[in-house]
């Protein structure tokens, strides 16, 4: 029999979405359904004085006194009101709820529902702010010692603005009431995030709760927090009509009111050796949080940890906060924090070849991190430590070193980035969430049970691929049950590169553990004749893992997988556009269990963080976003996209399903320094993103001569 | 009352001559297969064949369509290149969320054997993916264009 895994078998939703049966939220309605819609504050500070609500008898009107249990959004911190009572801290504040059956009554609801505010002095500089929603340090060694050690120390701010996920789907959810129970379906990632809000909201014990996740038409880590809040809005508005109700945000709304890519100011202060090496690393990392703490501070976590980049250094001094500011929240984005500073420290490393006078390739292949290096808190890491290998591997497919030197001096550029991306939750997050996934054995084979979701990225296909060869039967023996609290276990969320990783290894554990009961038996003989049975399996940590919250120090993450992207570009030397010509990425994964789904992963990724390099531009003004509108908020189209060239190095992870790391994440952390470095090589000094042709004619002072300063 | 020849049937739609085609798609045919991704005619999610013409369903009247063909990705299969498209989104991985895939496949149907890469992307140009970055769509295209008749292809 074929093996599944390593194959590229046939993706498991593959035909009912190319024939467009696949059911999406907006697609699904039901009986004596009705629509629901958010009046939302319209500035960004103040309070609420008065509110003007006269509808006809035929609208559902609901506000934060028809939440029957605590008014917040549970996450981490409970400081975010499901909906506002009376203070403001953003535009675009959900305060009341209108429900209609019909929705085109909704269209101008906004004009009939109306507030007075009085009004207060926004704030939306991160440094300025006198709120912080979470400190974190991080020391290596002794850093006086390491600035001691080095004959140079450079010196740099980079800056990195919001992104929207642009999942092209909108968000959207229909909570369905019943005698004292309640089910919300919708476009999600997290089943158990929203079964665990509404549980506090709607006061209700965890039973009568049910979350169920529909055909989800992308998500890029906005959808893991915020479907929270929507399920709340639309669970309050169903509990008060007695109907089910569809929410489903338009763009317009979907854009000013839901969370985005952290905006971010990262401070170096390095000392090298004038041969390179690096003695000494101090980092400062900013966040800029929004107006509510959601989960600012574990995406600055995993961004501090990842700030000294894939390099080894004795001293090293990372510190780092979240703050708030009157925006809507920032939240989960792919990468999670981990883009922003790896951009900072490639950029960085890139003036610092520069001021030595050394290649960029070889200041990286100095600095390195090796297998059995330690870094920044501590980690000694595996043989699967991969820099080297990554980069040789871009840097010989893009002949790196021949084409920097031809272009030099030209308006051809390019630049490379070189970084690496923590598998699973960071620190103990795997341990506190003591994932579980069942496996029940069906007449044929296998049904997998797990809340893992499917956004796109193959989590059925991969899932199945795994159990098929740890049981020992065909890949189409293996059928996925869709993500329903009602039946799955809580594997935790779908976040942070551990799909694969975490839940396909309880998986794998789970068919291996089926195999032994069966002995000799196929599923369908031994169904034949016991009838089905189901196997759980919990999460346990690797043996030897050690993580100390108190002192961030240990094992960040049980592995991290490793990249290396090279950007060749052209600079229109009239109108400062950038066009991406050639993109490679190197990507180390352990294991692409589907390699055709993983490419897909490193390409999609790559093309989302050429985009956050050069064009995608969240306008905020009066902490609004101005270009709330797929017209002026622009993605790449099949047009901008770059040639791409992805090679898979495979060098497995002893604790993975057969060797599988994480692969969704990782390929945005590489694309935007590597597009920058590029512009560096044409001549272009540029610390923030995007590239966009404005910024490079008004920040982008030419450097002196080739090669810079 | 419109008449609307929609996937080889002729339709009567008793609805308001200028709501959206995409709506009198999904709520008064029950065909769900067409997506809304941003309502404005930037995405191209919405993209269904007007007499073997792309457009984005979601910026047409209802009345524009009246008296004419309609083909949603519920009707692709019986297009010349719908089969070779659709298996190949699967195949060579251009489906991923699925959400812009149906709107991706009607706005491909129109392509023929022999078009170049240059051709598969102004073909496609109005429609965007989030997912894949574009090169596995330009490779499921490719390869439903090159199959030859006989082999569930598309003849040129």
């Amino acid at each position: 029999m074929a093996r599944a895994v390593g194959r590229n078998v046939r993706r498991k939703d593959g035909d009912a979405k190319v024939s467009g049966a696949a059911k999406y939220i907006d697609d699904l309605t039901f009986p004596g359904m009705i629509f629901g819609s958010t009046i939302r504050s319209t500035i960004p500070r103040g309070a609420i004085r008065a509110r003007h609500i006269e509808l006809p008898a035929d609208f559902v009107v609901a506000d934060y006194r028809d939440i029957p249990g605590p008014n917040y959004v549970a996450l981490i911190d409970p400081d975010q009101p499901c909906l506002a009572v009376g203070e403001i801290r953003h535009v675009a504040e959900p305060i009341v709820l209108v429900g209609h059956a019909d929705k085109h009554a909704l269209i101008d609801i906004n004009t009939r529902v109306r507030f007075d505010f009085q009004p207060l002095e926004p704030n939306y500089d991160p440094e300025a702010s006198d709120v912080c929603f979470k400190r974190i340090a991080i020391d290596k060694g002794d850093l006086e010692r390491g600035f001691a050690d080095a004959d140079v120390i450079i010196e740099g701010e980079y800056r990195t603005s919001h992104q929207e996920q642009l999942y092209v789907e909108t968000n959207g959810v229909i909570a369905v009431p019943s005698e004292g129970a309640m089910t919300v379906y919708g476009s999600l990632q997290c089943p158990y995030y929203v079964h665990k809000a509404l549980v506090v909201l709607l006061n209700l014990p965890p039973e009568r709760v049910r979350v169920v996740q529909t055909e989800t038409g992308g998500g890029f880590g906005g959808k893991e927090e915020y479907p929270s809040m929507l399920a709340c809005h639309a669970a309050i508005l169903a509990r008060k009509a007695q109907r089910p109700v569809k929410m489903i945000y338009d763009r317009v709304e979907d854009l000013l009111a839901t969370t985005k890519r952290h905006p971010s100011i990262v401070r170096h202060r390095t000392g090298v050796t004038k041969s390179g090496t690096i003695t000494a690393m101090d980092v400062d990392v900013v966040m800029d949080g929004g107006a509510y703490a959601t989960l600012s501070a574990v995406v600055l976590s995993r961004g501090v940890i990842h700030a000294a980049g894939p390099y080894r250094c004795d001293h090293v001094r990372i510190r780092g906060r979240a703050m708030m500011t009157h925006t809507p929240p920032n939240g989960a984005f792919r990468g999670f924090g981990a883009p922003q500073t790896q951009f900072g420290v490639e950029v960085h490393l890139d003036r610092i070849a520069d001021q030595l006078g050394i290649d960029p390739v070889k200041l990286r292949a100095i600095n390195a991190l090796r297998p059995g290096d330690t870094t920044a808190t501590g980690q000694k890491l595996g043989k699967d430590a991969s820099a080297l290998p990554v980069l040789r591997a871009a840097v010989k497919r893009s002949q790196f070193a021949r084409k920097r030197r031809q272009w030099q001096g030209t308006n051809r550029g390019i630049g490379l980035s070189l970084f690496f991306h923590g598998s699973g939750f960071t620190g103990g997050g795997e341990v506190k969430l003591a994932s579980k996934a069942s496996l029940e054995l069906t007449a044929t084979g296998a049904r997998i049970l797990v809340a893992s979701t499917e956004i796109g990225q193959g989590t059925r296909t991969m899932h199945a691929q795994i159990v098929a060869d740890a049981l020992g039967v065909p890949y189409d023996a293996i059928e996925v049950h869709e993500a329903d609290t009602a039946f799955v276990p809580d594997s935790g969320p779908t976040v942070a590169s551990r799909t694969c990783m975490i839940v396909g290894k309880l998986l794998e554990r789970c068919a291996r553990d089926m195999r032994t009961r069966l002995g000799r038996m196929t599923p369908a003989q031994y169904f034949r004749k016991h009838g089905s049975f189901t196997v759980t399996s919990q999460y346990e940590p690797p043996p030897g893992l050690r993580w100390s919250d108190d002192t961030y120090a240990g094992d960040a993450y049980g592995s991290y997988a490793w990249g290396c992207n090279v950007v060749e570009l052209e600079v229109d030397p009239v109108t400062f556009e950038v066009t991406p010509l050639n993109v490679t990425a190197v990507a180390e994964i352990g294991k692409a269990i589907h390699p055709m789904m993983a490419v897909g992963q490193i390409e999609g990724g790559t093309a989302q963080g050429v985009g956050w390099a050069l064009i995608e531009d969240v306008v905020m003004r009066d902490g609004r976003m101005a270009n709330a509108q797929l017209t002026n908020y622009i993605i790449p189209t099949p047009m901008d996209a770059p040639r791409m060239e992805v090679g898979i190095v495979e060098r497995p992870y002893r604790h993975g399903p057969f060797g599988a790391k994480g692969v969704g994440e990782m390929p945005i952390d590489g694309p935007a320094p590597a597009v920058i470095n590029a512009l560096r090589h044409c001549g272009f000094d540029l610390r923030a993103l995007p590239a966009t042709p404005e910024r490079l004619l008004a920040e982008g002072r030419r450097l002196r001569t080739a090669g810079g300063r | 009352m419109m008449r609307i020849k929609i996937n080889g049937k002729v339709r009567r739609v008793d609805a308001h001559p200028m709501k959206r085609l995409l709506d009198v798609l999904r709520e008064d045919c029950g065909l769900t297969g067409t997506k809304e991704g941003c309502g404005e005619g930037e995405c191209g999610a919405c993209t269904v064949l007007l007499d073997g013409v792309p457009v984005d369903s979601c910026i047409v009247p209802a009345a524009h369509a009246e008296g004419r063909e309609v083909v949603t990705i519920e009707g692709a299969a019986a297009l010349r290149t719908g089969p070779a498209l659709q298996d190949a989104f699967v195949a060579h991985g251009g489906a991923q969320c699925g959400i812009c895939t149906p709107g991706m496949i009607m706005a491909a149907t129109p392509l023929r054997t022999g078009d170049s890469l240059d051709e598969i992307k102004t073909a496609i140009a109005g429609n965007l993916c989030r997912c894949t970055g574009y090169p596995a769509i330009f490779r499921s295209i490719q390869s439903a264009l090159k199959r030859r008749k006989g082999r569930r292809g598309i003849r040129a």
